[in-house]
């Protein structure tokens, strides 16, 4: 059957197969791109997929691999992600990338399939409980037991996915619904009772946060991955908001690049390896107004000396984010953009004069002159900060997309790479997945194959997913990974260091492969560079290449990542340098 | 923050740990496969208390159930089980039925009472003071259907203990808020 026909009988006769059901439904929503890997369950699905063209399927290696390219893939484009796994161990298999989700709030659909429904609870072969296992990690998930309510509930699974505070949502497909015929139905007038997520600002609560902002001496912005999921018109937003107020603005690590680094109002990012000025910001300030962001434990330090003497604006799309690590004294539940919609329009309105703040911005200057960012020079090996330096000013004039894997690479990759737009930075904030930056890119670059696509890596983390290069060899990706290669689980080796009186307890990555000849024997090109004095000729290389790269940074080994606010620690408790583990107190050293 | 006077700062505002309060909550929900197991499992998930659950469905054709849930926790806690709840897509309302002072609450218990002479009379005796109905009897036993506040069930029972108390099945708490409206 060609696309043709299937079109025909979605509009015509209605009557399909509940595959052909899924490829329709997914047609319908827009998905040009999924992510996937077959089996048992999912044969039916993968029959319909191999006779349109519509659809394009990016084959992994690992399940995992799937989930995080289809986040790369959400993150980059602001569409919803798609995967597809077989049921068993493709469902679990997933497990990760869904929490990974859930935390960082990814529009996500998850198709799996489930053995047939007579066999449910039976321990059939490559069975699971997958809505059980995957009930407290997805937003939402369904069984459809019933080929009738196969399509109601893909376009349900959508409007889930995407609306509110997004998240992944799995629908658990047995294969006998996959088999049977049942009716196709359009998206329009899909909707769920229960579920009405309020996007529109209060108008007192927006009164109230004027008043504070009118008043406020010591102001600053604390903007999140929320901006970024309301869309660029929430960025375009901010930025006028940012102008219009002249506020200072800091953002988490999830939030980065919805307002340009390279503005004089922007402090850097905030939280345990935050900048210095933010960080002090948001202790010293009389206001905060937080835009989409969650208070998260990384953010915060010790709660109790959080921001003592602010008061407080939490723009936040979920209720329950409202009030529950730190009180604030003006909620505003709504979508951010039609929360800063509604803020620029009654700060223009406004006759009231908002006080001068120029002392407070000279404040901030002060702040900024401790140059918490600056490290020491290159002495023979390459510096992990200054390779991701260069690797910005080689590549900042270009398309470029930049994911990366978690540990100190991570942060320095926030510290040291600079971004202008949002949807440009994806990275595992909330869950904190290694593995995550190889498929991410993978999926980055399915979504831009003109980009320049890097995942900033570390030896440890990519070896979680390093299977997945052979997905981007197959399918013409050429991601880049540039691997800050330290031989350590560097931020483990860091809190051993500080933390553990030095007992590098199994934090060593012995027995690494030659990256080199992995990426050859992958059919991707290898580089390696430990010279300073070769890093920018071989960046460009990299850049250059037309095709996957897998480029081995050597990089001094024992570098800390700086600076720091030790754990329990208040924000105007930052270490600067190198320390010696005593400013962590007991309390401290039992947080993670 | 309109209706209150503004404190000065957030941490001006009540932030030791407070008491811990109990709660009875109805929470309203689409009667759809695995409903009861998304509240449950937040519960547990989030480190909440259960001290009682009851479930049933309450309108057959819009296959809508209730479930009243007894709970206790500091006021932010349950301000937090309150927003949690809410968040899945299945909940259509939560209802604060202690908060509202317009809730009725009620419990159903079967209790099992073995025991002669003196013993068995005394049991009869404090089951019509409770307007308790005997639905079963032996020569040596009674059961009892009891209805009303979750504490006269308890007192009923603690008076039964030196009686020949054997068994007691609680529904646990149903809840119901006075007036015209729903909800």
């Amino acid at each position: 059957m060609d696309t043709q026909t299937l079109t025909e009988k979605a509009t015509k006769t209605r009557k399909m197969t509940g595959a052909e059901i899924v490829i329709a439904a997914l047609r319908e929503q827009g998905v040009d791109t999924m992510f996937g890997y077959p089996g048992g369950a999912v044969l039916p699905i993968y029959d319909a997929l191999y006779s349109q063209d519509e659809i394009r399927h990016v084959l992994v290696r690992h399940e995992q691999g799937a989930g995080h390219a289809a986040e790369g893939y959400a993150r980059s484009t602001g569409k919803p992600g798609v995967a597809l796994v077989t049921s068993g161990p493709g469902a679990t298999n997933m497990v990760t990338p869904i929490a990974d989700a859930m935390m960082d709030s990814i529009p996500m659909v998850v198709i799996t399939g489930q053995v047939p429904t007579h066999l449910i609870g039976t321990d059939a072969f490559q069975e699971c409980d997958t809505v059980g296992i995957t009930r407290c990690c997805a937003k939402h998930n369904y069984l459809v037991t019933d080929v009738e309510d196969l399509a109601r509930t893909i376009h349900e699974a959508f409007l889930i996915a995407t609306s509110g505070r997004p998240g992944p949502v799995v629908i658990d497909i047995p294969k006998d619904v996959q088999f049977s015929t049942g009716t196709y139905i359009g998206k329009e007038g899909v909707f769920k009772p229960t579920y009405q997520p309020k996007t529109e600002p209060s108008k007192h609560a927006i009164r109230d946060a004027l008043a504070l902002m009118k008043a406020a001496r010591r102001p600053v912005f604390y903007t999140g991955g929320g901006v970024v999921n309301s869309g660029p018109e929430a960025s375009k937003l901010l930025r006028e908001l940012q102008a219009a107020t002249g506020f200072p603005l800091t953002s988490t690590l999830m939030g980065l690049g919805a307002f340009p680094a390279s503005h004089k109002d922007w402090l850097g990012m905030v939280g345990m390896h935050g900048a210095y000025e933010a960080n002090h910001a948001m202790h010293d300030c009389d206001l905060m107004i937080c835009v989409g962001a969650r208070f998260d434990d990384r953010v915060t330090g010790k709660i109790s000396a959080f921001s003592p003497g602010s008061k407080k604006i939490h723009i936040d799309i979920d209720p329950s984010s409202i009030n529950k690590i730190i009180r604030v004294d003006v909620p505003i539940v709504a979508d951010c953009k039609a929360a800063l919609q509604a803020l620029l329009d009654g700060w223009k309105k406004s006759r009231t004069k908002a006080p001068d703040i120029s002392e407070w911005k000279d404040q901030i200057e002060r702040w900024r002159e401790v140059d918490c960012f600056s490290y020491p020079a290159n002495d023979g090996s390459i510096r992990p900060q200054y390779a991701v330096e260069r690797l910005y000013e080689l590549t900042k004039d270009r398309d470029t997309y930049i994911s990366t894997e978690v540990g100190q690479h991570q942060m320095w990759a926030a510290q040291h790479y600079h971004f202008e737009e949002p949807n440009r930075w994806m990275t595992s904030g909330g869950l904190g997945t290694m593995g995550y930056g190889l498929p991410a890119a993978v999926g980055i670059q399915a979504a831009h194959p003109d980009s320049l696509v890097i995942d900033i890596a570390g030896e440890a983390s990519v070896q979680m997913v390093m299977q997945e290069v052979s997905t981007a060899v197959q399918h013409r990706l050429p991601i880049k990974v540039f691997i800050l290669n330290n031989e350590w689980m560097g931020m483990v080796r860091q809190w051993q260091e500080l933390l553990h009186g030095e007992r590098y307890s199994h934090s060593y990555s012995e027995s690494l492969p030659d990256f080199v000849k992995l990426a050859e024997a992958y059919g991707a090109h290898g580089i390696q560079c430990s010279d300073p004095n070769e890093l920018d000729q071989k960046i460009q290389e990299m850049i250059d290449h037309d095709g996957p790269v897998i480029f081995d940074c050597l990089v001094t080994k024992a570098e800390n990542c700086f600076p720091m606010i030790p754990s329990g620690a208040a924000h105007n408790e930052m270490l600067l340098g190198s320390i010696s583990g005593d400013e962590i107190d007991e309390e401290g050293r039992k947080l993670v | 923050m309109s209706q209150e006077p503004i404190p000065a700062s957030a941490y001006d505002m009540d932030h030791v740990e407070s008491a811990e309060e109990r709660r009875t909550l109805a929470v309203l929900v689409d009667n759809e496969p695995g409903v009861l197991g998304r509240v449950v499992g937040l519960f547990s998930a989030r480190g909440y208390n259960i001290e009682s659950l009851t479930v049933a469905e309450v309108d057959r054709g819009k296959h809508r159930s209730r479930i009243t849930i007894v709970t206790t926790g500091t006021p932010h806690m349950l301000e937090q089980i309150e927003a949690q709840l809410l968040r899945l897509v299945p909940v259509a309302a939560v209802i604060d039925i202690t908060k509202s002072k317009r809730g009725i609450e009620r419990e159903l218990a079967l209790v099992k009472v073995a025991g002669k002479g003196e013993k068995r009379v005394e049991a009869l005796r404090i089951a019509e003071i409770f307007r308790a109905r005997v639905i079963d009897t032996t020569n040596e036993s009674f059961i009892f259907e009891i209805t009303g506040a979750s504490d006269k069930i308890d007192q009923f029972t603690e008076l039964m203990e030196p009686l020949g108390l054997v068994e007691v099945s609680r529904t646990g708490v149903l809840s119901i808020r006075r007036g015209k409206d729903a909800g």
